[in-house]
């Protein structure tokens, strides 16, 4: 079988970007990856992005980038999975080079979501969840996130306290990330005092709205020699799973399992031919403290119940025996939506070429895990330094 | 989103919003709403049921930041009501003290206003939960 090697890395600063659109913002971690790769031409372009159309009233992200970045008559579309859209976008560019259909593949990420009104944020945001049975009643995403907190902190005996020790971490991880829209640490206490969004769930259990674009170049190792990349820039994306699960909440065979993830987690595993205790970091998708518990119960890396319990015996840091979200993940990096998944992969493979500000020493062997909807639309990426 | 012009949108759901009509398979497998094929055993022989509307909640939170459209209501409770024939509904909880919203509470179904829109806009109704009235 083919192997597929991301040879170009780029992203923008996450953050308020009030002098940018979604297509500079795009442009720009698109140049940046593939200056990165030293190349000049790309020969198909995947656009991860989630809600474009309410947010800034524009779709056909394809055609929009690719011209705007540039890259001539190249075959161009968007791929939306809800929040995974990042993640999902990665996979389809990896799943084209795979497939010998394309060889240098760019895939960027971006979302552009300061230029609405926090309530119409919070609106296009719930548009990933089911518009008649949850939208509908009034359902903010926070609260569908914050119906399983409560339900998992009652289930397994945690309390606020120890879901804030997640946003406690990313952000000591992302005080370092020059990228990160939060670049400074915070106490428990700033955690426990934010005020309340949906019970229990406090504004800093939660990622911020925000903008941003990250970029990959994706080709075959044969390729990527060709055009004269040196090796120590390639990362090999050595697994990949997605699945997804009901969309509605209430239709959960489990509100506490997200199998969607399990399952996804199991299939990037056996195409790496790794289990959770060789994989030297995660870049797990906490949008809320919950999810990155959640997560870690998913991807086998804490038993059913004990997820919340890493954050509390400390194993999740940097130099713990399980590090996560080493550039401060969606809480302190932020999460401009469908970008995520993308900065996700571009923060894997900078932790994978030993040029990470917060580098997990030794690291070979790193996993992405992207979420959509409540936990119904999920990637997992495994990467591997070659 | 202020005026939706597609009123048949929500007018295709009056019967699953005001009277909670679910689905039961040929196996018996009940769920709510009613789906094309039953989640549990994949049998495409759905009838319509009406659910009794009698159930507990499972888990809710205040939403204190709405999606607009519901800013008027804020803060509201919405729950996870486990209804007595087994599916769970995704609803506001009404006629409660937020403070008294406890595990296992029973509640029951009532039709309430859901949302307005402005001017010349319709009218939604739909489910919520309410402690029982004695």
């Amino acid at each position: 079988m083919k192997k597929a090697v991301i040879i170009g890395a780029g992203m923008t600063p996450v953050g308020e970007h009030w002098k940018l659109a979604l297509r500079d913002l795009a442009v720009e971690a698109v140049f940046n990856a593939m200056d990165d790769a030293g190349i000049d031409k790309v020969y198909s372009l995947y656009v991860g992005n989630m809600i474009s159309g309410p947010f800034v009233e524009q779709e056909n992200l394809g055609s929009l980038i690719a011209d705007w970045a540039g890259l001539g008559n190249i075959p161009a579309v968007k791929i939306e999975a809800a929040c995974a859209s990042g993640g999902a976008a990665v996979q389809e560019g990896v799943k084209a080079v795979l497939s010998g259909l394309e060889d240098v593949v760019a895939v960027v990420g971006v979302e552009k979501m300061t230029d609405a009104w926090p309530n119409d944020a919070t609106r296009y945001l719930a548009y990933a969840a089911d518009a008649e049975w949850e939208l509908f009643h009034g359902a903010s995403f926070v609260a569908l996130n914050a119906l399983v907190m409560r339900y998992y902190m009652k289930t397994h005996g945690y309390t606020e306290e120890d879901l804030a020790l997640f946003a406690v971490n990313a952000h000591t991880n992302g005080a370092k990330n020059p990228y990160a829209m939060f670049k400074r640490s915070i106490k428990l206490e700033t955690v426990l005092k934010s005020p309340y969004i949906a019970d229990p769930l406090k504004l800093f259990d939660a990622s911020p709205v925000c903008d941003g674009a990250a970029a990959v170049i994706i080709t075959t190792p044969e390729k990527a020699k060709e055009l004269g990349v040196p090796k120590e820039k390639w990362v090999e994306v050595a697994g990949m799973g997605r699945a997804i699960d009901t969309i509605n909440l209430a239709n959960r065979e489990d509100l506490l399992t997200l199998k969607a993830a399990k399952i996804a987690a199991e299939r990037a595993y056996k195409m790496a031919g790794v289990e959770p205790k060789d994989i030297d970091f995660f870049e797990i998708h906490d949008a809320f403290t919950i999810m990155a518990a959640l997560s870690l119960e998913a991807l086998g890396v804490a038993k059913k119940g004990d997820g919340a319990k890493l954050a509390r015996e400390g194993q999740i840091a940097i130099d713990a025996d399980y590090p996560i979200q080493t550039m401060g993940g969606l809480k302190a990096r932020g999460h401009p939506v469908g970008a995520t998944g993308v900065y996700q992969t571009v923060e894997a493979v900078l932790q994978l070429r030993g040029e990470a500000p917060n580098q997990v020493p030794n690291a070979e062997v790193g996993l992405t895990q992207n979420i959509g909807g409540t936990g119904s639309n999920i990637t997992v990426t495994v990467l591997r330094r070659v | 989103m202020s005026r939706p012009m597609q009123v048949s949108r929500y007018w295709r759901h009056f019967r699953e919003k005001y009277r909670l009509i679910g689905g039961k398979c040929e196996n018996g497998h009940v769920h709510f709403p009613k789906r094309p094929i039953c989640p549990v055993c994949g049998s495409r022989e759905i009838e319509e049921v009406e659910l009794s509307g009698k159930g507990k909640v499972l888990s809710w939170t205040i939403i204190r930041n709405p999606p607009s459209g519901f800013e008027y209501y804020k803060p509201y409770p919405l729950a996870l009501i486990e209804l007595e024939e087994g599916p769970i509904v995704l609803a506001q909880l009404t006629d409660i003290d937020p403070e008294e919203i406890d595990f296992g509470m029973e509640v029951e179904v009532v039709t309430k206003k859901i949302r307005e829109f402005e001017e010349d806009g319709i009218i939604l109704y739909g489910y919520k939960f309410r402690p029982p009235v004695k």
